[in-house]
């Protein structure tokens, strides 16, 4: 039977825009005064839900709004969304480092949680110290700590350096002491949240294994924020999306992913100037459209045996400018399956602007991603335009386009199921008898 | 039933004004012992006299007012030796006033630390008033040697009685007063900033308010006389010098004052201690 380790009800978060503190001691008054009287905060009316992208009407926004759900011992959790969703202020409220506005959090068992990187460790002391410090903080008395000193030590890499004040530990060294302490010191309940952005991609498999270990094998309880969805994926079972400071889909994480990428893109495979986000630009080029195009047109749902024509128009803005267009393929995690551009060695036919200078106009260039190469799941594309081969000063509009492809039936005559992987080419089988 | 399971942590948006969660504290003991181990080794860390600074600190501030206080302003010292007169009463004040802004700035100085974990944050302003406890204790080792050779010299005559078992209680309820103090003015500063430039020159400017360098004896208006009372420092430093000089006024009502106002002042500000540390984050 599974017991519910955390059980969150109805958690709403309220923060003041702009100013800090009430403004006025007038206002501290007020308060004050509506709640011996037993009424409901004056300037807790006029809240909104959080939304970065429009201005906000009222000085007042919820971070977070009528939060529930429980998470059973020994579950790993995960928790998705857009920047500002709230889920970093949701993972505070439960470690307890700020309290919710409303609502009521229970817990069972001991908490630790890593929240940002470093967590409480004190600058002037030495490594050693630090770990007992940081146990101490956890609530574990001298003992406890002692007996999983050595383990703790081994797992964190940074044995030279135990009796050095951290101070003078690189942020490599420091994120990895600060896991392995957390990891290592049985919390009932581990938030954990986007450490492992920090950290070589050695050190956060190693991360990520601990994580599975402490789940798995003592059947703690693991709360995870991130956004590499291929970790949550792969880590935890079920998951919970939120946006604007609410829950909007919970359940598998297969499923939530899911949402979450259907909620990110929905241009109908086509994104027009204003449309295109661009996260760095060169100053002489500018992208006009990407689309992509199939047997019917510009679509987001593509048949395994349909050819994609994936359409890039931009604008040359200074003349005598080097163009050299490139599209990566990414999996529904971000994850790049793909990279090509327009260099002859790397193409089939030539690309008569490859390499010459073009002058002032707006320039459609195209490729074509082959049939039978995808698998039936969701991709997305991400566009560059750059004016050098080594893509140093690029125009980037990353994830610009999202698509579906769709298995009409042509592969699937024999087997009907669910196809693993991320590519689906077709592939010469033989068998021959050998004796 | 649900709300029969047994929680360990229950995290709702207001709490009981007056629910200290002392038990909290004392779970977490090995902390308090962290924090004071830190604060003590981190202060003189990298400093070359390293720990001769607590010895230091009280020499040449007793040496400036033996200047100033004595031999410019002529100010009485009740007829102990001037050195032990001014050397007693900074040992109080030095204690009272380190712990008190130590305490008040609680939150600004561990905002890195408690934005990340959570541990009942009581611990910090009580790690705060042992270690600087550990400085007072030397110092006040030091203060015996100086009036043992006093007393050899024969400048002071030797009157500690029995009264001298409520000295352990005198430096309690300074330690007590004085984290009362600082986390009334640590709650505060967290939304009125201004209150922190208040207080370091409140500080040195209550300290003419306490007999630290001039005995209550000078003082004949009755009305002055009861407005030094009314400051909790007064009547324990005075009582410190009656029970160790000889010199001094001691009086019973004036201790229990003391005891009082004491008492109220501590319960107040953990009371708004605790209700900040809450949401403190938010607001710093």
């Amino acid at each position: 039977m599974s017991r519910v380790a955390i059980q969150v009800e109805n958690i709403s978060k309220m923060y003041r825009l702009g100013s800090i503190g009430s403004k006025t001691i007038s206002e501290d008054l007020n308060r004050t005064f509506a709640r011996i009287l037993g009424k409901k905060d004056p300037y807790a009316q006029i809240g909104q839900l959080n939304d970065r992208l429009s201005a906000a009407h009222s000085d007042f926004v919820w971070s977070l709004k009528d939060i529930n759900f429980e998470v059973n011992q020994g579950d790993a959790l995960g928790i998705i969304g857009k920047n500002g969703a709230g889920k970093s202020t949701l993972l505070k409220i439960l470690s307890r480092v700020t309290g919710p506005t409303t609502g009521s959090i229970k817990i069972k068992g001991r908490v630790a949680s890593l929240l940002e990187v470093g967590t409480g460790f004190h600058p002037d002391l030495s490594g050693r110290d630090n770990i007992f410090m940081n146990g101490a903080i956890l609530g574990m008395n001298r003992a406890e700590i002692r007996a999983r000193f050595d383990e703790i030590v081994e797992f964190s890499g940074v044995g030279n350096y135990i009796d050095t004040p951290v101070k003078r530990y690189s942020s490599g060294m420091y994120v990895r002491l600060a896991f392995a302490v957390a990891a290592h010191l049985e919390p009932d309940i581990l938030i954990v949240d986007e450490v492992l952005a920090v950290g070589d991609a050695e050190f956060q498999k190693k991360c990520l294994g601990k994580m599975q270990d402490v789940n798995k094998k003592d059947g703690r309880t693991i709360l995870f924020v991130s956004h590499n969805m291929a970790a949550i994926n792969n880590f935890c079972r079920t998951s919970i999306l939120m946006e604007k400071g609410t829950i909007v889909d919970s359940g598998l994480t297969r499923d939530v992913v899911n949402t979450y990428f259907s909620s990110v893109k929905t241009n109908g495979g086509e994104a027009l100037e204003k449309d295109i986000l661009v996260s760095s630009q060169n100053d002489s080029l500018k992208f006009k459209r990407v689309a992509l195009v199939g047997n019917a047109g510009v679509s987001n749902t593509f048949g395994l045996d349909e050819d994609i024509v994936c359409e890039i128009e931009y604008e040359v803005i200074k003349s005598n400018t080097k163009v050299v267009p490139s599209i990566q393929l990414l999996d529904k995690y971000g994850e790049c399956i793909l990279a090509t551009f327009n260099a002859p060695s790397s193409t089939i036919g030539i690309d008569r602007y490859f390499g010459e200078v073009q002058s002032q106009g707006v320039y459609k260039t195209q490729c074509v991603l082959p049939k039978h190469l995808l698998n039936d799941t969701q991709y997305f594309i991400s566009a560059y335009l750059s004016s050098d081969i080594n893509f140093s000063d690029m125009t980037a509009a990353p994830e610009v386009l999202s698509f579906q492809m769709i298995d009409t039936g042509e592969m699937k005559q024999e087997y009907t199921g669910n196809w693993n992987g991320q590519i689906r080419p077709k592939i010469q089988w033989s068998t021959i008898q050998l004796s | 039933m649900k709300d029969k399971e047994k929680w360990d942590i229950l995290i709702k948006p207001n709490s009981n004004l007056f629910e200290f969660r002392l038990n909290e504290v004392w779970k977490y003991k090995y902390l308090i012992a962290m924090f004071v181990k830190r604060d003590f080794i981190s202060v003189y860390k990298q400093t070359i006299l390293g720990p001769l600074w607590f010895l230091l600190q009280p020499v040449f501030t007793t040496l400036t007012y033996l200047l100033i206080f004595k031999n410019i302003a002529h100010l009485s010292t009740d007829n102990i030796p001037p050195v032990l007169f001014y050397m007693s009463g900074i040992l109080f004040w030095n204690y009272f006033s380190t712990s008190f802004l130590k305490t008040a700035d609680t939150f600004t100085t561990n905002a890195g630390v408690f934005g990340k974990v959570y541990f009942p944050r009581l611990t910090v302003p009580i790690a705060t008033i042992i270690s600087t406890f550990i400085s007072f204790g030397i110092q006040l080792f030091f203060f015996l040697i100086i009036y043992v050779y006093y007393l050899i010299i024969g400048e002071v005559h030797f009157t500690i009685g029995y009264a001298s078992i409520i000295i352990p209680f005198l430096i309690v309820l300074m330690a007590i007063l004085s984290m009362g103090m600082g986390t009334i003015i640590s709650a505060m500063t967290t939304k009125y900033r201004d209150l922190r430039f208040l207080i370091t020159f409140g500080i040195q400017l209550l300290m003419y308010a306490t007999p630290v360098v001039y005995p209550m004896s000078i003082v004949t208006d009755p009305k002055i006389k009861l407005l030094l009372y009314l400051n909790p420092m007064t009547s324990i430093i005075e009582t410190f010098r009656y029970i160790v000089l000889g010199a001094g006024s001691y009086s019973p009502s004036a201790l229990l004052y003391s005891f009082v106002a004491t008492f109220i002042i501590a319960i107040l500000g953990i009371a708004i201690f605790n209700k900040v540390e809450k949401n403190f984050m938010d607001t710093i």
